[in-house]
């Protein structure tokens, strides 16, 4: 036994959390797959089987696009699909467009205060996102914080309805999502060569023609990894379109979740997951690239 | 624009996002002392929710439900993780090697709402097949953490792998230690920092997952979060503020004393070389 250990023991490092992920990563996929091809019955399970035994021996393999046909055909899911896509690209650009400035003031800070930034762009991530996102809840309500400071002030008579409008998603998505810009944006110029910066000032160069010649050609593949960051997980959020957008946001999602715990259509929810899949396998595809190509490089 | 107009422009949205980041958590704290049952509108100074919170049973069984999960959670993602990131590292090709990376890194960008529904679907084929998990609870909320966690902590340690000098394991490979010896003298214990750390991350996604554990609970098992979800769809409510502060104290608090630790070690390590210089 103890001879064997020794022998096998790679091995056995490998098949450990090779078949973990294939019982509870991979097959989950198949099955989701076999059952988006299948009809909707009122029956346990809800679905009908794909492979059927007629006679003795004769198998029937029964498998139905209708789930597919029905997403490509209702209106609805055409929508709440392109609009997924618009609400999380704007959100990344919103992100970006925080991220950036903050990540370039990390770097070029001092060494301490670099520790205490960077600290400060992580702590809310070990925070709860549920309450995070519910913070926000307090804040945008009519009766919330905002609108009770803007009366008070004299700015405005009447609340302005803020929470439960895309306003609110897209406050709650950049809110949860900047860290996640900033830190591959951090990681990324702080490797930099900051002298090419000061080579283009002493040759002539304005600073926004050294911005767009040089430090943003540099730090593109840091925004590629961020962007990804940002916009892979927002295009399926939940939490935040449910809680922040109410009824009048719909995202792929949140339509997942109700198809599948309100209206029990497993076929469609399913057809919806492989759907939604589709969607953000090129990107995610690519940030595996970019991760890769990192790593070959160090 | 000059280089004072740029920096006064990088201070302004530094303190922008910063601001951005933490007043929203700050006024959440705020109101948690409010006596007005109306969240956002101040009623004077209080404690009430905090005993409120206190008496749920609700609140303690759930608080208990996603600690249990988390703990266990924590512990078999860091040994899958770290064995998987020693494949990963240190095997070179093997079979299998490009469908294995694929798997491993991608639950690190897999929509909740995928993950949550493609493993309820197995547990329930798995069910009906060979009649486990006979219910869905702690067992099931568990496996579904450790399939998304271990791939944050393989790529910890991959990390570290890559960066840490080979130079102690080849010394022990050459005074004849066989490869099994190397590992668990050498290479585990220079690993042990990676692991804690993937320990804590993989903890605090656990307590964090809100989607996947309702797509994986059964009735009678709610988590934490799935417990305040369900009270903030309705509305604000004071009792969750209170819970909130209490949640980021903690958190807070506990990053504070790692990151101090750490400090302290650097300083330590500092000193240790500069005075190894001088001698």
């Amino acid at each position: 036994m103890g001879y064997l250990f020794q022998r096998n023991w790679r091995s056995i490092v490998l098949f450990v959390p090779f078949f973990w992920l294939l019982l509870f990563f991979l097959a989950p996929f198949f099955i989701v797959l076999k059952i988006s091809l299948a009809e909707s019955v009122i029956a346990s399970p809800p679905f009908t089987p794909m492979i059927e035994w007629v006679d003795e021996g004769i198998m029937h393999i029964r498998v139905v696009v209708d789930n597919f046909a029905y997403l490509w055909e209702d209106d609805l899911y055409a929508k709440v699909y392109l609009n997924s896509i618009k609400i999380s690209s704007i959100s990344t650009i919103l992100c970006l467009l925080l991220g950036y400035p903050m990540a370039y003031a990390i770097v070029r800070s001092s060494h301490t205060t670099k520790h205490i930034l960077l600290m400060l762009v992580i702590l809310p991530f070990w925070t709860s996102f549920l309450l995070r996102v519910y913070a926000w809840m307090g804040l945008l309500a009519d009766q919330g914080t905002i609108n009770n400071l803007l009366i008070a002030i004299g700015i405005i008579d009447e609340p302005l309805r803020m929470l439960y409008t895309p306003f609110a998603v897209y406050i709650g998505i950049v809110y949860t999502y900047v860290p996640f810009m900033i830190l591959p944006l951090y990681a990324n110029m702080e490797k930099l060569d900051w002298t090419l910066l000061e080579a283009a000032a002493d040759l002539g160069a304005k600073p926004m023609t050294t911005f767009f010649t040089v430090t943003l050609p540099m730090t593109l593949p840091g925004i590629v990894a961020g962007s990804l960051l940002v916009f892979i997980p927002a295009t399926g959020e939940f939490v935040i379109p449910d809680l922040l957008g109410g009824g009048n946001v719909l995202m792929i999602g949140r339509i997942l979740y109700n198809e599948f715990n309100a209206n029990i259509d497993w076929p469609v929810a399913s057809a919806v997951a492989i759907a939604l899949l589709l969607l953000l396998v090129l990107p995610m595809m690519l940030y595996q690239h970019i991760q890769a190509k990192q790593t070959e490089a160090e | 624009m000059n280089n004072g107009k740029q920096s006064r422009f990088l201070f302004t949205m530094t303190c922008f996002g910063l601001a951005f980041l933490y007043v929203p958590m700050i006024l959440l704290i705020f109101y948690s002392f409010n006596k007005s049952r109306i969240v956002p509108v101040w009623g004077g100074f209080s404690t009430k929710w905090y005993g409120v919170l206190f008496e749920s049973k609700a609140v303690g069984e759930a608080i208990v439900l996603s600690l249990k999960v988390a703990t266990v959670n924590a512990t078999f993602a860091m040994i899958l993780g770290t064995l998987a990131g020693l494949a990963l590292v240190r095997f070179g090709r093997f079979k299998g090697r490009t469908l294995f990376t694929g798997m491993i890194s991608a639950p690190l960008v897999m929509p909740e709402v995928i993950t949550g529904l493609s493993l309820l679907l197995l547990f329930i084929t798995l069910n009906e097949f060979i009649g486990w998990p006979s219910s869905r609870g702690f067992t099931t909320i568990t496996i579904a953490h450790i399939t998304f966690s271990m791939a944050y902590v393989a790529v910890i340690i991959q990390s570290r792998l890559t960066g840490m000098a080979q130079d102690l394991e080849e010394a022990a490979q050459d005074l004849g230690a066989k490869p099994f010896r190397v590992l668990v003298d050498i290479t585990l214990p220079l690993l042990a920092p990676g692991m804690l750390a993937g320990w804590l991350l993989a903890f605090t996604l656990s307590l964090d997952d809100l989607i996947i554990a309702s797509f994986v609970s059964g009735p009678g098992a709610v988590t934490l979060p799935m417990l305040i979800y369900s009270r903030i769809r309705l509305g604000l409510r004071p009792d969750i503020n209170a819970l909130a502060t209490i949640i980021i104290l903690v958190v807070a608090i506990g990053v504070l004393v790692a990151a101090w630790i750490m400090f302290r070690q650097q300083k330590q390590r500092e000193l240790e070389l500069k005075m190894s210089e001088e001698t």
